[in-house]
């Protein structure tokens, strides 16, 4: 039996009368790396702090490490986030202190180490994703390839056993965001850490994959689930078709 | 054998060898490591790694940093695949970020240079502004239709309506504790009847301008700044730009326009709520409004109220400038806009006071 550290259960997210999405079940599995794909606004990114729970769900239940993240409280959730790592879409960086000082917040909040132990961490965590010549730069010197490589360093920082990226391709050119795919794919494979990434790009998608789930905004929920390759080459769903083969749907009057 | 025994797996051996054994969590690092350290600097030949079970990112990092500072001696590593790749995953990126270099100290008299070359640059640039400002003036003159006379009144309202109240608080309030501040003194020698002649001369001549200024300043330099930078943040300044539209004729002219009307306005209505206010005061303490409205007949001249609504206009364009400059040169990152804003306010008020000083001389000489 597979080993799920993320169970969603019959999951719904609304604002106020409007549903975003309602009626969404998966299972992510240990060391895999899982995708939440789907159209601008669909509610990727609401399911995403729906799991890591920033966003209490309408209805259904997620358990991350099997815990109800929304519901916990105090030292229980402090325990509990120290086993998660995000990647916010923009990097999230605080603009005042510099990447080796970003990396090393959450070592700060969570562990015991020492401050030169941190800063020996916060580096070594900076050289894993190629941002080793940068950790005294502030985030405003540098691009937007490298914020989002340093949001991985400190989504790292503290050896996660889940870490959540939130549209790490977006906005980056097709080099760079290559490079964060092989980079996720390499972390993913050495390490044994499982990531969700929440994403559109489909090179992306294709090239880092293991399982995805496909939200839809008119269906308001899951329309697929199952391995990238194999949806694009076999899904019957018209949308999820359009979708892999960048089709153009006609639109419902 | 054994020497030095840790109970949490660190010993360090007869032959010297610091050794590792058992899981070496980011817990049992954060517990090890200033010992380990310790050892290192003492001198150990060889880190020994080989009974390490299980390593998170931190034991790695412990187990690196310890053979680095023992001199760059052998690390053994641990006899457990996993933990052995990810300690030589860990070690070379490790080595891949060296320590930042400290930086270069910089000598006191070119560190003198830097700030008279960063002074002269700011001047330049602030005179540049003034320049395109006038510009931008000059070409209105030409074609006045091309001011934007819907931004205008929202930052009429903006920077005068909804002030009114604030400045009707503060102008009561000030009048009321100018008089009875100066009733004090006074009255030791019998000259209240004086305080009205003195409050009304303060407030006309000085404190409305100055306190209507320090109004303006707070509610609408810091909201030019901050307007602006974030639209420089967001590129809105630039797009504007390639459209061929002129953002400062677009967006600073109407905001220093809007500043430079609302001042005399602010003034009027702060020198009027704190006539009151002393009026109050002078009631309370027996003097009859007649008294009051004669002696502030006679002491206070046209040219009085007329000078301190020419000071607080001038004073207004200067605070809308300022406001408007440190939004447009605002730089980048989410500190950018907060730092305009401050600049803004710190300047106008800064500006404001050397204005006024500027502004006692030339009435001074000119015997007004």
């Amino acid at each position: 039996m597979a080993d799920n550290v993320i169970e969603a259960e019959k999951l719904a997210a609304r604002f106020g009368t409007r549903t975003i999405f309602q009626d969404v079940t998966f299972n992510v599995r240990r060391g895999e790396v899982f995708v939440i794909l789907g159209g601008s606004g669909c509610g990727k990114s609401t399911l995403l702090k729906l799991l890591i729970g920033l966003i209490p769900p309408a209805e259904g239940q997620a358990r991350v490490l099997g815990q109800a993240l929304a519901t916990l409280t105090g030292k229980t959730r402090n325990e509990a986030l120290s086993h998660i790592g995000v990647m916010w879409q923009q990097g999230a960086l605080l603009g005042s202190l510099n990447l080796m000082q970003n990396v090393a917040l959450p070592m700060e909040q969570h562990t015991k180490l020492p401050p030169d132990a941190r800063e020996a961490l916060a580096r070594a965590r900076l050289g894993l994703v190629g941002l080793g010549d940068a950790a005294s730069r502030l985030p405003a010197e540098i691009s937007g390839g490298m914020l989002k490589r340093a949001g991985i360093a400190r989504a790292m920082a503290l050896d996660p056993d889940i870490l959540f990226l939130d549209e790490p391709s977006a906005g980056l050119d097709p080099i760079t965001s290559a490079g964060l795919d092989a980079l996720i794919l390499t972390l993913a494979r050495e390490t044994g850490t499982t990531f969700v990434v929440v994403t559109h790009e489909l090179q992306s998608i294709l090239a880092i994959g293991d399982r995805c789930i496909m939200l839809d905004k008119e269906a308001q929920g899951m329309i697929a689930e199952g391995n990238p390759r194999e949806l694009r080459d076999h899904a019957t769903h018209p949308k999820v078709r359009a979708f892999f083969r960048r089709e153009v749907m006609e639109q419902a009057p | 054998m054994r020497q030095d025994k840790d109970s949490t797996g660190m010993e360090v051996r007869a032959d010297g060898a610091l050794c590792f054994t058992g899981p070496l969590g980011t817990a049992d690092a954060a517990r090890l490591w200033t010992r380990a350290m310790e050892a290192c600097k003492r001198g150990v030949p060889l880190v020994d790694a080989a009974g390490v079970t299980q390593l998170s990112g931190a034991g790695a990092v412990l187990l690196a940093e310890a053979a680095r500072r023992a001199g760059g001696v052998e690390l053994r590593p641990p006899n457990e695949r996993a933990a052995a790749e990810n300690l030589k995953r860990m070690a070379a990126a490790l080595a891949a970020a060296p320590p930042p270099a400290p930086p270069r100290p910089v000598g006191f008299v070119t560190r003198i240079g830097q700030m008279v070359l960063g002074a002269g640059a700011q001047c330049r640039t602030r005179l540049s502004f003034l320049g395109e400002v006038t510009q931008g003036w000059i070409a209105l003159l030409a074609r006045p239709w091309r001011l934007r006379f819907s931004e205008l009144t929202r930052h009429l309202d903006e920077a005068g309506t909804r002030g009114f109240g604030l400045c009707i608080l503060l102008g009561t309030l000030i009048g009321v504790i100018l008089a009875f501040q100066s009733s004090i003194p006074m009255r030791k020698f019998g000259a209240e009847v004086f305080v009205p002649q003195l409050v009304g001369i303060s407030l006309v001549r000085e404190l409305g301008p100055l306190i209507a200024a320090i109004v303006l300043a707070g509610r609408s330099a810091s909201a030019y700044a901050a307007e602006l930078g974030t639209m420089r943040v967001n590129e809105e300044i630039d797009a504007l730009s390639v459209m061929g539209i002129d953002p400062v004729a677009w967006l600073v002219l109407p905001r220093i326009f809007a500043a430079g009307l609302v001042m005399p306005v602010l003034t009027l209505v702060m020198n009027l709520t704190g006539l009151l206010g002393m009026g109050v005061v002078m009631g309370g303490l027996g003097i009859p409004a007649s008294m009051v409205m004669n002696s502030l007949q006679d002491w206070i001249s046209v040219g009085d109220l007329a000078g301190g609504l020419f000071k607080a206009m001038v004073f207004g364009l200067t605070i809308g400038l300022i406001g408007c400059r440190a939004g447009l040169k605002a730089g980048g990152g989410p500190r950018a806009v907060g730092d305009a804003a401050t600049s803004a306010v710190v300047g106008s008020l800064v500006a404001v006071v050397v204005l006024d000083g500027i502004f006692a001389v030339i009435f001074f000489r000119l015997g007004w």
